[in-house]
């Protein structure tokens, strides 16, 4: 790794290039107007998601601009509810995942020997099984919740973030910087915080971004499949799961689905964007080597 | 002095095979990892399976809660439940399914081919178009069509993949009425004689062009729907991959040699993103795994994902555990598959 | 046959990288170009070969006995490339492809140039690895680069770049990557394949002991400008250019003695 003890300055400094991306442009702006929706859903929403006075399976058109349910409720406040429900789940669960992961992974890298081997072995076995099937599993085994789902979605999430984090350690760990403040009698737990995590900061914010879509496409799935949240809950995914049986009443199942797309390719833009503005190779300087 | 020479080849195995023992030992090593997980998963876990199969009336009876127990095991030891399940595995035999009421061994015979089918149409499908688009993108850098299939990707792996299954089914079969509904092949005509399970190449096998047709008919929706997603994440592996080796200094140096672009591209640059891209392709075969769960509800489709979502939520405990340790298995071919291709590709790999 | 550069310039992304250089090359004798990292002296060598980066503009010529080689169609700069011109580059463990064998990177160009079947370009490729002093020239033809030592990384390399016979050859910084020991070897084998095949070499180099060691001309550069050039005896012991003199006092006194020659 080429940075500099000072990376913490370089992430800030190359940030602005990212804005000015119109990816990003898009994915904070659309970001920005769910968070304002989920924010103030209980003033923005038409009707109380949970009435179930509006007549059936109606269309969209006038006073139920996104239709209505078979039991009656407005599908446009349950979209704008299940934001309050979704995002702050996915953005928490994210920073759980970072938050253990990337301990666990600092540990390993940093400390090394049997703390490594067995951090990384359980990794690995998590890594064995493919992620929804996984998550199925142990959401089954806890029991149909949304906290449930939450815990799935965090065992299958944290390795990632581990592993990651253990090789970004490793690499800055033999660095002088490092050595000097060992020498001048930092204990291991401050070397660790002060010296190494900083540097290590900038990848996982990108990886973090990304996976927020990743992250809500799990839970919206888990709970599609009746895992996850329960009724009468306007989480979008179960939303979704409930416009199976009436889907020739095509908008009960396509505007929660195209509220989840929208979060997540939001989230997408932006991860990707900043993926790029950090990445030293894409960023348009001329190549030393080459003068 | 003398120049240092080459070092001499090694007598014995030679380092391809002795690369693809290591690898398959680590591969047995997990393989047992992994019963060992999904034992230890679906029993220490608060969930009761006596509560989720028995009825409330017989819950209430002891003497039938008990007698439920003994006839599935659950009152021996846990360590010697452990040792039975692995003596059944290692002989074929997963235990009872308590949905089917019948082998869980022969529940996955019959719908592991039917998820093989779809996967591998949609790995398939993926796997060509996902390194072509990504090709392109990287030779056209910043170029329009690399814009278009950078968001074009970043879409696809946005989409969720049961609400595209639903909106997919919706258009396609019910308002356009293009594509054949739910199921494998037409009920009139019937599976072909089962000889691979997959009916594409069974109905190929035995000449019958309107079984294959009909099945084929039936496989592009969902295989198309599940690999939206590996598309997307392909083209975007791909792209990075091939600009990373577009920026090496073998390829300026294969240009300085006056080769022809098109021997630079396949020779050169491809050979070397393959490795990376042989790597995702392993990861996406693990998404499109999971993916079925989420597909096959709605297509109807009778593969081991709906078998083990209804497994799951049933706690039919041998049937999670058996569905568990083949998508497990499976999964571990796949990535051992892709090591080995690692040394077949590259040569620093194999010749350590 | 020889390669004049008349008048180069180089900008990339706004910014002028080489601002009118002019150089010469002949047969049979080395051409260094001196000059520190940002001088322009590696643009000035890929520039030749049609080999700089995306977006970079170029003015100018560079003239290949009567050829102008910055307007020719591509068909026929890719002939020129590896055919008449040829390159060395810096870093051997990067510049040859991990995964193809060194007799599969020293015949196919081969092929391709001089159309010649696979038997016979297997025999001149062992006979070059024989030239370039690799010992053990016919099992090395089907080993990979991983498995030769940094020296004789850059000696196939080298082979590499001569397997179609070229009347110039490009070496740009070809010991800097190597250890101090192996230095001395590679330079003597340019040298003595200069003297004995009759090749016009343009040594690219940061390092002024070893333009001293193997240089018949010498060019200075700075800032994208050649400063001065002469024979390199005059060149090194009375430069008439204020940079060239402050390159040379910073040097410890023993590197510009007469070296391999």
């Amino acid at each position: 790794m080429k940075r500099d003890p000072l990376a913490r300055k370089g992430l800030l400094r190359r940030l602005p290039e990212a804005w000015r991306q119109p990816l990003a442009v898009v994915g904070v702006v659309i970001a920005i107007v769910w968070l304002v929706v989920a924010v103030a859903a209980p003033v923005l929403a038409p009707h109380d998601p949970l009435a179930q006075d509006l007549p059936r399976l109606a269309a969209p058109g006038p006073g139920h601009w996104f239709g209505t349910d078979q039991l009656g409720r407005d599908i446009l406040s349950r979209v704008m509810y299940g934001a309050r429900v979704s995002i702050p789940l996915t953005v928490m669960l994210v920073a759980l995942s970072v938050l253990i992961g990337g301990l666990l992974g600092a540990c390993a890298g940093y400390f090394g020997k049997w703390v490594d081997e067995t951090i990384m072995r359980v990794a690995d076995l998590v890594f064995a099984f493919p992620t929804v099937i996984l998550a199925m599993v142990v959401a089954a085994a806890l029991g149909a919740s949304l906290t449930n789902a939450v815990l799935a979605v965090l065992v299958v999430a944290w390795p990632a973030y581990a592993r990651v984090t253990r090789g970004l350690v490793l690499g800055v760990r033999e660095r002088e910087f490092v050595l000097s403040g060992r020498l001048l009698g930092f204990s291991a737990w401050r070397s660790l915080r002060v010296d190494v995590l900083p540097n290590v900061t900038g990848p996982i914010l990108v990886l973090a971004t990304l996976d927020i879509g990743t992250a809500l496409l799990l839970l919206s799935g888990l709970s599609f499949l009746g895992l996850g949240a329960k009724p009468p809950s306007p989480e979008w995914g179960a939303m979704v799961s409930s416009g199976v049986e009436v889907f020739d009443s095509w908008w009960v199942a396509t505007f929660p689905g195209l509220a989840i797309l929208t979060v997540v390719l939001a989230f997408n833009f932006l991860g990707d964007t900043l993926r790029d503005a950090l990445d030293p190779r894409t960023a348009r300087a001329i190549k030393e080597r080459a003068l | 002095m003398p120049p240092p020479r080459p070092r001499p080849r090694r007598r014995g195995l030679p380092p391809l095979a002795r690369f693809l023992i290591r690898r398959i030992l680590m591969a047995v090593l997990l393989a047992w990892g992994i019963t060992l997980v999904t034992f230890v998963l679906t029993n220490l876990v608060p969930g009761d399976p006596v509560a989720a199969n028995l009825g409330q009336r017989a819950l209430g009876d002891p003497a039938i809660v008990a007698q439920w127990r003994a006839e599935h095991g659950l009152d021996k030891p846990l360590w010697e439940q452990y040792v039975l399940h692995l003596q059944g595995v290692v002989q074929g035999d997963l235990g009872m399914s308590q949905q089917s009421h019948r082998p869980v061994s022969e529940d996955l015979a019959e719908y592991v081919p039917a998820t093989l089918e779809l996967a591998g149409a949609a790995i398939l499908v993926s796997l060509v178009l996902g390194v072509a688009f990504g090709v392109v993108a990287a030779l056209r850098r910043d170029r329009l069509s690399d814009h278009v299939l950078r968001v074009l990707s970043l879409v696809g792996i946005s989409v969720p993949t049961f609400w595209l299954a639903l909106v997919a089914f919706y258009v396609f079969f019910y308002r356009l009425q293009i594509t054949p509904g739910s199921g494998r092949v037409d009920p009139a005509l019937g599976a072909p004689p089962g000889v691979t399970g997959l009916q594409t190449v069974d109905a190929l096998l035995a000449g019958r062009w309107d079984i294959f047709t009909s099945a084929v008919g039936h496989l592009i929706t969902p295989a198309l729907v599940l690999a939206l997603y590996t598309i997307g994440l392909l083209t975007r592996f791909t792209r990075s991959a091939v600009l990373e080796v577009l920026g090496q200094d073998y390829v300026r140096a294969a240009r300085a040699k006056g080769l022809p672009g098109r021997t630079i591209l396949l020779r050169y640059v491809l050979r070397s993103a393959l490795v990376p891209i042989i790597t995702v392709a392993g990861l996406a075969f693990g998404s499109l795994l999971s993916g079925t769960v989420l597909v096959e509800a709605i297509f109807a489709w009778p593969g081991i994902g709906q078998y083990a979502y209804k497994s799951a939520t049933s706690l039919d405990l041998p049937a999670v555990m058996g569905v568990g340790l083949v998508v497990g298995v499976v999964y571990l071919a796949i990535n051992l598959i892709v090591d080995v291709l690692y040394g077949v590709i590259d040569p620093r790999v194999r010749l350590q | 046959m020889t390669l004049t550069i008349t008048d180069l310039k180089v900008s990339i992304g706004g910014k002028d990288i080489l601002r009118g250089v002019d150089l010469s090359l002949q047969e049979g004798r080395v051409h260094g170009l001196a000059g520190e990292s940002g001088s322009g002296k590696t643009m000035t060598g890929l520039a030749v070969l049609g080999l700089l980066p995306h977006g970079a503009r170029v003015t100018g010529s560079v003239a290949l006995g009567g050829r102008e080689l910055l307007t020719l169609p591509h068909k026929e700069l890719n002939r020129v490339r590896g055919g008449e011109v040829a390159m060395v580059f810096q870093d051997p463990a990067t510049s040859l492809h991990p995964m193809l064998t060194i007799g599969r990177q020293l015949t196919e160009h081969m092929r391709h140039h001089l159309g010649v079947g696979k038997g016979e370009a297997r025999a001149r490729a062992v006979e070059l690895l024989g030239k370039v002093r690799i010992p053990g020239a016919q099992e090395a033809y089907g080993r990979y680069p991983h498995q030769f030592s940094g020296g004789m990384r850059q000696r196939i390399a080298i082979a590499i770049a001569l397997a179609c016979s070229p009347k110039v050859l490009i070496a740009d910084e070809p010991t800097t990557a190597l250890d101090v020991t192996v230095q001395a070897g590679v330079l003597r084998l340019l040298r003595g394949l200069c003297d004995e095949l009759g090749l016009a070499v343009l040594l690219v180099t940061h390092d002024l002991g070893v333009m001293s060691a193997v240089a018949d001309e010498v060019s200075v550069m700075k800032d994208g400008l050649v400063v001065e050039t002469g024979p390199r005896g005059r060149v090194l012991r009375e430069p008439a250019h204020a940079y060239t003199r402050s390159l040379l006092d910073s040097l410890p006194d023993s590197s510009t003695d007469e070296g391999v020659r």
